[in-house]
């Protein structure tokens, strides 16, 4: 490997599919042994460009050098036999695999299965020790943490010999100590002359952990630049093409009655597994409670039972009358007309209805209102006009109610689903994911709409797996895990290190302990072990 | 951004799946022996170029656009309902029982009671489906498909030891009284010295049926159990986010599915036979679901299908009974015309689709 040459250059690539152009002329140089970062709106041809440099797609222009060779892409076995490695947002393992089969698979020496297993067993043993990439070999994937997980995955490219490793959004599912983790891990392989490109749209990664970053905007590269010269200000103006402010702009929040009261509440799912193991809390009028924790702890079932959509046990007042907790009187119509709002979690599949229109979708879940009726049938032409006025208050692109809620970007369907739920004027507003696969831009606007509800004296229960979005809109925070709240903070006071602990089920106090500590704890519990507290 | 113009997905799909179907069908007439030519001849001058022919053309019509409205509506909320043939059946012998032990002073009051005993078998016979859907999780499909061979044994007994009049050897009811017959298009449309719709089945049904398709309309798109029952179609957990009771949804829209297969029997039993039969749906409600397919389930869509298949209906006995075409052959063009406009609907779609992308970006 020469000091020269880079690892990775990209010359002039362009794709196209059908009218709409992903890749617009894009060049980049990547320098071994260094992180860069790729940053980007969801749509600005971040993926694209990879899955070029994978060989899923062909580019329809432009050149792959690797160490200075040009090198011809044309399937993920070339990408690999060029030393290019892929670790995708959703991985690809086979769940009822074992570790080492699963680093295997596809990799396979000859026709019997023990020499290549031994081989791998191996090979896992030294990635283990040089990167701090251990992983039980024997485990089943469906058994591991999502974590470890995804160091499968690092380890499956590595020990097909990578030399370059791409990372799709590699933190979305991670909680904060195992995004650290994932950070030492590709520290080490940087120290190991890797070349790594880490695709995400945090901010806050790019700035910690990568050498230089470049920019996309609507399909081209707007920038390269050394992370060290910049600032995520700086970066956030390049991504959006506009000035954008990171932080969310409110004053100190003013509560009054309390609105919302929740005591010993309990949810059996499904599968009779307690999701929520008997939590209590309160929220009151002009506050904003935000419920932070890693997805699956417990939080969607909250939201989900105060929107009528699962049963529950316990106790939960309304303004201090009782609100059902099973049967039809629980229900999601029952719901909305004691004033409870919601934004859920999953728009595609629950806020919105994708193959209707925005129209159609401005009155879903309100359809009953006698305002919308006419006799007999639904008043169509009142529902449009109230559609076309609240894609214009809130700013909707394009605001053409005969559209397909499917055919909106992520930032535009949230925006339909905020304009139904907060011009109800509720005294609740549940709020879940607000801006997950949503645009910077857009972003900005969501937590200003939130905020402003909050001053009209509303009560807003904020669910995120995003931790920067929890403290920088919460006036209280309850971090929740496996179904229970580890406890009560306020943003002032605390910091996202205190609450990544109490998200993996460890409550103490912040400073007490190392990371290697934590992060033992963290590996007994994702072996099933109870934490030591404390 | 949709990838075709509307006008190619409504006209041009369905048009080039039925030409292809007709080339085929030709290849196989030509494969036995007979000319293509004659036999599509056949078929139009006897289905279409006399009024006699319409007559049947547009009686079978008519049970198409019931059992197909029916297939559309559980359609709309996701739900296959496999078991129009058993509730069409059951609409049979609802429209039987209300011809025969009530008598009726005229056949409007005949109509209006049949039409609800129809309605009412058909939906009870979709009932037991859908509340084991919606609440047991049983497959509306399997159990569906279950339920026609239920009904065929239950008019086989009812119809062999019930209903038969006492001597008679065929399984049938006895006739209705002259009071329940429905006024037939010959009787309303021809005038003195000129006879339309000679001997032909067709009857004042059809018009019920023209209107059950605006009724479908409606329903679907502008009523709030539409909204709802979509809903539910397109997305279960959006439903339930948005307080619509999946298995509420389930049960109405099977209820009104079976109604619609039932009103079938008016046409069947009351307007063509005089009396129950043994197979009285005459496996229109399987050919219901070919034509909601074809009508994109739409009940403008489901009309014209309905007008197609009862062309090839007609068509077919009348190549049948002219030419040495096997009866099975003319099943054979059916099924080609099902396979084209219905299951192989994508092998049309992607070209036809590409060729528009392209022709787009040309335009940009």
């Amino acid at each position: 490997m020469t000091d020269s040459a880079p690892a990775i250059e990209l010359k002039g690539i362009s794709k196209a599919f059908g009218p709409v152009q992903a890749n617009k002329d894009i060049s980049i140089r990547v320098m071994p042994g260094t992180i860069h970062g790729i940053i980007g709106e969801n749509g600005a041809g971040k993926s694209t460009l990879m899955s070029i440099l994978y060989g899923f797609y062909k580019a329809d222009a432009g050149e792959i050098w690797i160490n200075g060779k040009k090198t011809a892409i044309t399937d993920s076995q070339s990408a690999i036999a060029a030393g290019i490695g892929m670790v995708f947002q959703h991985f690809k393992l086979v769940e009822n695999f074992s570790v080492v089969e699963n680093v295997i698979l596809g990799a396979e020496d000859g026709a019997f299965l023990r020499p290549s297993i031994a081989k791998a067993r191996k090979s896992l043993k030294k990635l283990a020790d040089e990167y701090e990439l251990s992983v039980d070999p024997d485990a089943l994937i469906e058994h591991l943490s999502v974590g470890h997980q995804q160091r499968v995955e690092i380890l499956k490219a590595l020990y097909r010999e990578a030399d370059i490793l791409i990372l799709d959004e590699p933190t979305g599912v991670l909680t904060p100590a195992e995004a650290d983790h994932l950070f030492r891990i590709l520290d080490n392989l940087r120290k190991e002359g890797k070349t790594i490109i880490l695709i995400t749209h945090k901010l806050r990664e790019i700035m910690e952990i990568t050498d230089t970053v470049s920019v996309m905007r609507r399909s081209e590269m707007t920038a390269t630049v050394k992370t060290s010269e910049t600032s995520p200000e700086h970066l956030a103006e390049l991504m959006v093409g506009r000035k954008v402010l990171l932080r969310v702009d409110k004053v100190p929040a003013t509560p009054g009655e309390t609105v919302l009261s929740v005591k010993d509440l309990r949810v059996i799912d499904d599968k009779g597994v307690e999701r929520v193991k008997g939590i209590s809390f309160d929220i009151r009028a002009g506050e904003i409670l935000g419920i932070a924790g890693v997805a699956g702890n417990g939080q969607s079932e909250v939201m989900n039972v105060l929107g009528g959509i699962m049963d529950a046990t316990g106790t939960i007042t309304m303004n201090g009358k009782p609100v059902p907790l099973s049967g039809k009187a629980a229900d999601g119509q029952s719901r909305r007309a004691i004033g409870i709002a919601h934004v859920p979690e999953d728009r595609q599949r629950e806020g919105l209805i994708m193959e209707f229109t925005a129209w159609e979708n401005t009155v879903f879940g309100y359809h009953l209102d006698p305002q919308w009726q006419s006799g007999p049938l639904m008043n169509n032409a009142a529902i449009q006009k109230e559609a076309a006025g609240k894609m214009q208050r809130f700013d909707v692109r394009p605001p053409d109610p005969n559209l397909k809620a499917k055919n909106f970007s992520g930032g535009n369907q949230q925006k339909v689903v905020l304009a139904r739920e907060i011009e109800r004027n509720p005294d609740l507003l549940l709020v879940g994911q607000p801006t997950r696969g949503v645009d910077i831009g857009a972003i900005e606007f969501i937590h200003q709409e939130i905020v402003r509800l909050r001053d009209q004296g509303k009560a807003i229960l904020l669910v995120s797996v995003e931790l920067d979005e929890i403290m920088s809109l919460s006036d209280r925070i309850a971090v929740m895990f496996d179904g229970k709240v580890m406890g009560f903070r306020e943003p002032a006071t605390t910091d996202e290190r205190e609450l990544g602990l109490m998200m993996a089920g460890i409550s103490g106090e912040p400073g007490t302990e190392d990371w290697k500590a934590v992060d033992e704890n963290l590996t007994a519990l994702e072996h099933g072990e109870t934490p030591t507290h404390g | 951004m949709d990838r075709m113009p509307a006008w190619a997905d409504v006209v041009l799909i369905p048009l080039i799946s039925l030409i292809l179907a007709a080339i085929l069908s030709a290849l196989a007439i030509l494969a036995i022996g007979e000319s293509p030519a004659e036999a599509f001849y056949l078929m139009v001058d006897g289905a279409l170029m006399r009024s006699s022919g319409w007559g049947y053309t547009l009686y079978y019509a008519t049970n198409f656009i019931f059992t197909g409205l029916a297939v559309s509506v559980a359609f709309h909320a996701k739900l296959f309902n496999i078991g129009g043939e058993g509730q069409a059946a059951l609409g049979g012998l609802g429209v039987a029982l209300a011809c025969l032990y009530i008598p009726w002073p005229h056949w409007s009051l005949a109509l209006l009671g049949s039409a609800v005993g129809a309605a009412a078998f058909g939906a009870l016979w979709a009932l037991i489906p859908a509340y084991l859907q919606a609440k047991r999780g049983s497959h509306i499909v399997i159990t569906t498909i279950m339920f026609n061979f239920i009904a065929a044994a239950l008019l086989n007994y009812l119809l062999v030891n019930v209903l038969r009049p006492v001597g008679a050897m065929e399984p049938a009811s006895a006739s209705f009284a002259a009071a329940t017959h429905l006024p037939t298009f010959q009787s309303m449309f021809s005038s003195e010295g000129n006879t339309l719709f000679r001997g032909s089945p067709a009857n004042i049904t059809f018009f019920i049926a023209l209107i059950a398709c605006v009724f479908v309309w409606l329903l679907i798109w502008r009523s709030k159990l539409g909204y709802e029952i979509r809903s539910q179609g397109y997305s279960e957990s959006g439903a339930k986010y948005a307080g619509i009771s999946p298995s509420r949804i389930i049960i109405i829209a099977m209820l009104i599915s079976g109604a619609l297969s039932g009103m079938m029997g008016v046409n069947a039993t009351q307007g063509a036979a005089g009396r129950l039969i043994l197979n009285s749906a005459e496996g229109a409600g399987f050919i219901g679901i070919a034509v909601a397919l074809m009508g994109r389930n739409h009940p403008f869509g489901v009309l014209l299908a309905s007008l197609l298949f009862g062309f090839l209906y007609q068509g077919g006995a009348e190549l049948a009974m002219w030419t040495s075409i096997p009866r099975e052959l003319i099943i054979v063009i059916q099924a080609l015309v099902i396979l084209f406009t219905g299951a192989l609907d994508n092998m049309v779609r992607w070209p036809l689709e590409a060729l528009f992308a392209r022709l787009r970006k040309k335009e940009a």
